[in-house]
């Protein structure tokens, strides 16, 4: 498990850069041909001109551990004296801020790269180095702290959820089930919701009530988000996301359903089963894609349209790096009028610069709005009155992004229009 | 030594020592990494269809995504042109499938003369322009090393010597080495010195640029995510 009282050790890092460095992640870092195409692609490159923050710069110091120990011709290169010198701490003190503060994982990088590295899958593997060493931004491992300790990242504990599913309840005037046994769909959800848009929970209410389904909300195990794989840590990333997989068996529910966040669908559908080391009994999967299903197949029916010009802010690990590249387009659609697509949307989208952690490092701040400058002149470009997005930590980053520039455009849930649009409810103007 | 042991040397012990460093090297590399082995991905694939995946990765990067066109970067465009010039020249010059022949049996239709002629001059200009690109910008410039820089000498010497080589009246048959021994022995050893040094550097990706984009591919179409 993640120890924060060890004093940051250039050593271990080395040797856990290594042991990330498997067949696959290999291949990647001896392609490089150091064409530079990935800085082009990066916000934060973009906005700072700071060649440091060339992606796969970000990766030396885990391909000089791997070039040092366990290339092919490592052993060689160290006989004849050409090997890279051992890391230092001072050099991995640097690396931090390049490894976290100014990369959110969000893969565009990946998408350009000529030799096809996955530069943010590998990112994602170095953080693995950084933080066994000691080299993690200490607002990351005080949050891993928090999520190990509490559940949640930022110290929400059952009462609050309990508390805000009361006054949901109240809201709806409909039950919200907890621990129910057996039920269908089990729901998660991430802080940044309970704790900022708790309407997300009284909009479930509505929609699994006119989608006919049993669904449930666990009152141990209920934290989508996982700090573990956001700083680096396999340990901690499995300690949180065992208790989803504890409660899931637990209440025998047939589909977890990951909430609106990007990174805590990565966490769960795609590493989850890697990281505790077994395939699940159950389906993982995202509540847009769960929506989207249920308005094809006519469970969910939809009235009236939001007449507002929106644009979509496609969340990078969603539609990114997760594959869900249709369904949360296709159901804002559904439920807007006069959708716009922002320069380069889907695929090749800009991150809100929040993704992967950042938002969390309060020294990465300065950084991150900066980045958001390039989101800034997306969405001005489209002319909207509004933005719409599928997860909540985009929702927030961009959020604090456009109270920063002085802009004044509301930032809405997706989860929250459908349910504001379903047939039965009045749409609101 | 004369010119024409020195061709000798190059066309016999140095050919066949580079060859079998290159065939080593590059066995020893590829080994190398798969001892490294890796993980089952235990999640539920989106799709099943990871050859197909592979595959699009390696043929989908062949060239830039659309959203990624717009910046006109001359770095980009100016690979293809020392690519498709390397390719001309080495594939379809015919003294070079006269060469692949005389080792392997192998050969084919070649290109007419001019065409590969025709190709030397924007090769080179795009080798050089790929230099100033390496040297002037500053992600390139703090990216690369000695491997950067050594692997474009070592690609720009065979263009070099090749052009010495053809300088002089060229006639197809009897086989040109035979007629000037020592421009043909000086470029047979830089093709060799190339030989020697692809596996160990970052011309090494002629090969590894495969398994890294069916990687990647593969991987992304188990997510079915975009490549």
């Amino acid at each position: 498990m993640l120890d924060t009282a060890k004093a940051p050790d250039a050593r271990r890092a080395a040797r856990e850069f290594v042991a990330q460095a498997g067949r696959d992640a290999a291949f990647q870092l001896e392609s490089c041909v150091h064409c530079g195409q990935c800085a082009d692609a990066c916000h934060f490159h973009l906005v700072s001109g700071d060649p440091r923050h060339t992606p796969i710069y970000k990766l030396q110091p885990m391909l000089k551990a791997y070039e040092r120990e366990t290339a092919p011709f490592a052993s060689m290169k160290k006989l004849l004296g050409l090997a890279p010198p051992e890391l230092t701490a001072e050099e991995l003190h640097e690396w931090s801020e390049l490894v976290y503060d100014s990369c959110n994982l969000c893969g565009r990088c990946t998408l350009v790269c000529p030799m096809g590295i996955d530069i943010a899958g590998l990112v994602r593997l170095a953080r693995e180095g950084m933080a066994a060493g000691g080299f993690a931004p200490p607002d990351l491992y005080k949050a891993a702290e928090r999520a190990l300790d509490t559940g949640s990242p930022i110290g929400v504990r059952w009462p609050a959820l309990k508390r805000q599913i009361e006054l949901q309840e109240k809201e709806t005037g409909l039950k919200v089930p907890v621990d129910a046994e057996g039920a269908e769909y089990m729901v998660v959800l991430s802080s940044i919701e309970i704790m900022g848009f708790p309407e997300v929970i009284g909009a479930l209410a509505r929609i699994f009530r006119q989608a006919g389904a049993s669904w449930t909300i666990p009152s141990a195990g209920f934290e989508a988000t996982n700090v573990g794989v956001q700083i680096g840590s396999r340990d901690v990333a499995a300690a949180l996301l065992s208790r989803i997989v504890e409660a899931a068996e637990r209440l025998k529910v047939k589909t977890v359903i990951s909430p609106e966040c990007g990174h805590a669908y990565s966490a769960l559908r795609w590493e989850g089963p890697n990281l505790i080391g077994r395939r699940y009994g159950f389906q993982v999967v995202q509540i847009s894609e769960l929506l989207d299903r249920f308005v094809r197949e006519g469970r969910l029916r939809l009235r009236g349209k939001d007449a507002r010009r929106l644009t979509f802010h496609d969340p990078c690990q969603l539609v990114r790096r997760g594959g869900l590249t249709e369904a949360p387009r296709r159901l804002a659609g559904g439920v807007s009028a006069n959708l716009v697509d922002m320069p380069g949307s889907g695929a090749a989208n800009f991150c809100c610069g929040g993704g992967g952690g950042v938002s969390a490092i309060h020294r990465a701040e300065g950084l991150r709005f900066a980045a958001f400058e390039i989101k800034k002149q997306q969405i001005e470009a489209t002319g909207a009155e509004a933005l719409v997005t599928a997860c909540g930590n985009c929702r927030n980053v961009l959020e604090e992004a456009i109270e920063h520039y002085g802009m004044t455009l509301p930032v809405l849930g997706l989860t929250e229009m459908v349910a504001q649009y379903l047939e039965t409810e009045t749409p609101a103007a | 030594m004369t010119a024409t042991a020195l061709l000798e040397f190059a066309r016999g012990p140095a050919l066949w020592a580079s060859l079998a460093v290159l065939v080593a090297g590059s066995l020893w590399r590829v080994v190398g990494i798969l001892r490294l082995g890796g993980m089952p991905d235990l999640s539920e694939p989106r799709s099943t269809r990871w050859l197909v995946g592979a595959m699009r990765g390696i043929f989908a990067r062949m060239i830039p995504r659309r959203e990624f066109r717009d910046k006109g970067q001359l770095g980009v465009w100016n690979g293809y042109v020392y690519h498709v010039g390397l390719a001309v020249m080495v594939f379809g010059y015919l003294p070079h499938i006269h060469f692949v022949e005389r080792l392997t049996g192998l050969a084919w239709p070649p290109l007419p003369d001019a065409v590969v002629y025709l190709s030397v001059g924007p090769t080179f200009v795009s080798l050089f322009i790929a230099l100033m690109e390496r040297l002037t910008d500053p992600v390139r410039r703090l990216l690369s090393g000695f491997d950067d820089y050594f692997s474009w000498f070592v690609v720009l010497l065979p263009l070099a010597t090749g052009m010495i080589a053809i300088h002089q009246a060229y006639e197809p048959r009897p086989a040109p080495a035979l007629l000037y021994p020592l421009p043909a022995a000086i470029h047979l050893l830089s093709v060799e010195l190339l030989f020697l040094w692809l596996p160990f550097g970052k011309l090494a990706h002629a090969f590894l640029v495969f398994a890294s984009r069916g990687v990647t591919g593969a991987a992304l179409a188990r997510k079915g995510a975009p490549l």
